[in-house]
């Protein structure tokens, strides 16, 4: 049976193709006058220039985290380029026809016809081709509503005062490793500002392609949603068949003021290497959020590519009555590493949190889950549910789960509840029995286990996620 | 229908089947018993083409095609039913997303097209009436905490989708009490028709009181040794297994 299960799972990486665009990327290497040379081709003022230097002296005096359950070569930051850009973009468009058509056709094989998005009302979207953003629909009607959505590099001219505000407050510049070097040389990425009880009048998406080769992707997604407001934001990402490993190291951050609510999503397909594990994108990324008073973020993440992934999308809930929630499906196959998981600080009174984890592991792929749990001394009456479940497909795979709970509140309540099982035997037996073939079989049995966190995400991309499941465990086309 | 020629088969090294042979007609019920170990249920996981069950000798061609050029889900389109003696939980896919791929699936083999969803959930809600499982049951995960009565049920309820042309019952009956009994028999004698036929393994003469056998065939050491009318099932009944022979009184007892 073992032997039809791997051949369930050979697949193919329908991203990884590569688009012939003339793109103006800065020669690999990593100093000051990089960071200054992409402050000027971004015409950025001297605040954010100086906070990009600030974060880079920062950066040079930390160390390459290595606690997370994953082995990879040592990065060389040198051989990296920090800043790629079609030509085309030079002059930024401002509508979707005066958009270089080759990059139109890139989103459409990628299954996202931009003209399409347009006329069918419901998302809207940014678009991030390796280090720029290359258009955002919807954006009258967006305004109509008081709701900006541009790139952070068009925020910061714009709406400085908003950016200098909230920038780095969830994620300080020397929060980590990643987070630093994230600081010194992002390029571009979504922000979002929803004002004081606005609900949001559609999804919110970004769509981040890495095309250019040796090129890092280092974007910067800033939310910030005004008291009482409410807005869904989801995000996609693939990348270009390579040999070569690429990084990408994003920092998101989230913040809902009282009584708002974030919900973010990420359905993540970079491209994962090969059988033998050879290129593929490092991804390592730094989420957080904070919530004020009975504000609500909820985190829901669909996880399938990537060679290694770093990620623990976090909660802050500071004020009372605030409420995080983290749903994650995380699958590996092949060779794939995957460490991720989430925190969750419960600081306010009463505060709630609600952690489902899937994993799914097969191949010879590690699927390591890790969370913390926190309860400060303030936390009163404040709640925790955890549901932690692996699946095994296959015997050369490992599932792995390393959940902290650190309480300091008698007062608090932390639930952790743990499974692991296997796609058995049995269970193909009895699918096959009823007439479906071994690789139809395979991702039902996986897509009813990871039903909970799917019923979470937006309709539309509900469907997409279990299609994607489908086509990372089929090998054929969706 | 089914013809069974000189089979031997066997699980790891140990041979289970040896040179078993059975005819089964269009519209026949036959009734398979045996003590402990016979081989009873290894007989319907060789013709379903459980895995770790191997073939070593015989034929065996079901509605005229050679059974072992199949593979499993091919057995299953062509008519082949097996419903389980222990059947397994399949957590977060409901009954329905189920038996929905499952029956388009076998509609897709003959060349037919897929059930509308609305023609489908009809049948399915006339399926579960008939096994009387009340409707929730549909978009509960398959067998995902059913009790022991209610997968039996769930089994026959497929079966009645299915609309399979043979139908391998594997201790259908064990652990049920009697009116549940009656409800699976129920449901299994609804279906019987002059063109469907039916493999019921079975411990128990009870079962045969409610689907009656067209004929009854004793298993023992991996063959059929006796075979008769519904009459051989009230003997075994009565008599054990004994009079088989003084080398069966042991496995009888």
């Amino acid at each position: 049976m073992s032997e039809q299960i791997e051949q369930a799972l050979d697949r193919k990486y329908e991203a990884g193709f590569y688009s012939e665009i003339e793109s103006d990327t800065f020669e690999s290497g990593l100093d000051e006058s990089i960071i200054r040379r992409i402050s000027e081709m971004k015409k950025e003022p001297q605040w954010m220039l100086d906070w990009r230097l600030k974060a880079y002296e920062t950066w040079l005096k930390m160390d390459e985290p290595e606690w997370a359950h994953v082995h990879y070569p040592k990065i060389d930051f040198q051989a990296i380029s920090y800043y790629s850009a079609p030509k085309s973009m030079a002059d930024k468009p401002q509508s979707l026809d005066e958009v270089d058509p080759e990059l139109l056709r890139t989103y459409e094989k990628l299954g996202i016809p931009l003209h399409e998005q347009e006329m069918l009302a419901g998302v809207a979207m940014d678009v991030v081709f390796d280090s720029v953003s290359v258009v955002t629909t919807f954006r009258e009607k967006l305004a109509e509503a008081g709701v900006i959505f541009c790139s952070i590099s068009e925020a910061v001219h714009t709406y400085p005062e908003l950016v200098k505000k909230h920038l780095g407050s969830v994620v300080p510049r020397a929060d980590n490793y990643y987070a630093a070097l994230n600081s010194a040389v992002f390029t571009d990425g979504s922000f979002v500002y929803i004002p004081k009880g606005v609900r949001c009048p559609m999804e919110l998406s970004t769509y981040f392609r890495i095309n250019e080769m040796n090129t890092g992707q280092f974007e910067r997604t800033l939310i910030v949603a005004e008291e009482g407001s409410h807005v869904s934001y989801l995000e996609g990402c693939t990348a270009p068949q390579r040999d070569e490993n690429q990084l990408h190291a994003a920092v998101v951050e989230l913040v809902a003021l009282d009584d708002a609510t974030i919900k973010y999503s990420t359905v993540q397909n970079w491209y994962p290497g090969d059988e033998d594990g050879k290129g593929g994108i490092y991804n390592f990324v730094t989420k957080r959020g904070i919530c004020h008073t009975n504000a609500k973020i909820s985190w829901t993440q669909v996880e399938t590519g990537s060679a290694v992934t770093w990620k623990y999308p976090s909660c802050i809930l500071k004020g009372d009555n605030s409420v995080g929630e983290f749903y994650s499906v995380a699958l590996t196959r092949g060779r794939q590493q995957a460490d991720t998981g989430t925190k969750m600080i419960h600081l306010g009174k009463n505060t709630r949190s609600t952690i489902i984890s899937k994993g799914i592991s097969a191949g010879k792929s590690n699927n390591t889950y890790r969370g913390l749990v926190k309860m400060g001394p303030k936390a009163d009456g404040a709640r925790n549910f955890t549901e932690c479940d692996s699946l095994l497909i296959g015997d050369t795979c490992g599932a792995h789960t390393f959940p902290y709970i650190e309480s300091r509140n008698p007062s608090a309540i932390v639930e952790h509840e743990a499974t692991t099982s296997k796609v058995s035997d049995e269970q193909l037996f009895l699918c096959q029995q009823r007439g479906l073939n071994p690789e139809k079989a395979v991702s039902m049995i996986v897509n009813g286990f990871c039903k909970e966190v799917f019923k979470e995400l937006p309709m539309e991309f509900a469907v997409e996620a279990g299609k994607l499941l489908e086509i990372s465990l089929e090998g054929s086309v969706g | 229908m089914l013809n069974i020629k000189n089979l031997h088969a066997r699980v790891e090294d140990k041979t289970i089947i040896q040179g078993l042979n059975l005819e089964v007609n269009p519209g026949e019920v036959h009734a398979i018993m045996g003590p402990n170990g016979a081989g009873k249920s290894t007989l319907g996981y060789v013709l379903s083409g459980r895995e770790g069950y191997e073939v070593e000798q015989g034929e065996v061609s079901l509605n005229g095609n050679d059974l072992f050029e199949m593979e499993i889900e091919e057995r299953a389109s062509n008519g082949l039913f097996l419903a389980f003696q222990y059947p397994v939980e399949i957590p977060g896919v409901s009954n329905m997303e189920f038996m929905k791929e499952s029956v388009n699936a076998t509609r897709e083999h003959r060349g037919e097209e897929p059930l509308s969803a609305t023609e489908f959930l009809k049948q399915a809600k006339e399926a579960c009436k008939q096994v009387q499982l009340p409707l929730d049951f549909l978009k509960r995960g398959v067998n995902e905490g059913f009790s022991g009565g209610e997968k039996k049920r769930n089994e026959i309820m497929q079966m009645i989708l299915l609309k399979p042309s043979l139908c391998i019952l594997d201790e259908s009956d064990s652990g049920l009490d009697i009116d549940a009994l009656k409800v699976v028999a129920n449901g299994v004698n609804s279906q019987r028709d002059s063109a469907r036929s039916f493999i019921v393994i079975t411990h128990y003469q009870r079962l045969l009181d409610f689907i009656k056998p067209d004929f009854v065939h004793i298993l023992a050491n991996g063959k059929i040794v006796k075979s008769g009318d519904a009459s051989l099932a009230l003997k075994v009944e009565n008599e054990g297994y004994a009079f088989l022979g003084k080398e069966f009184e042991e496995v009888s007892a």
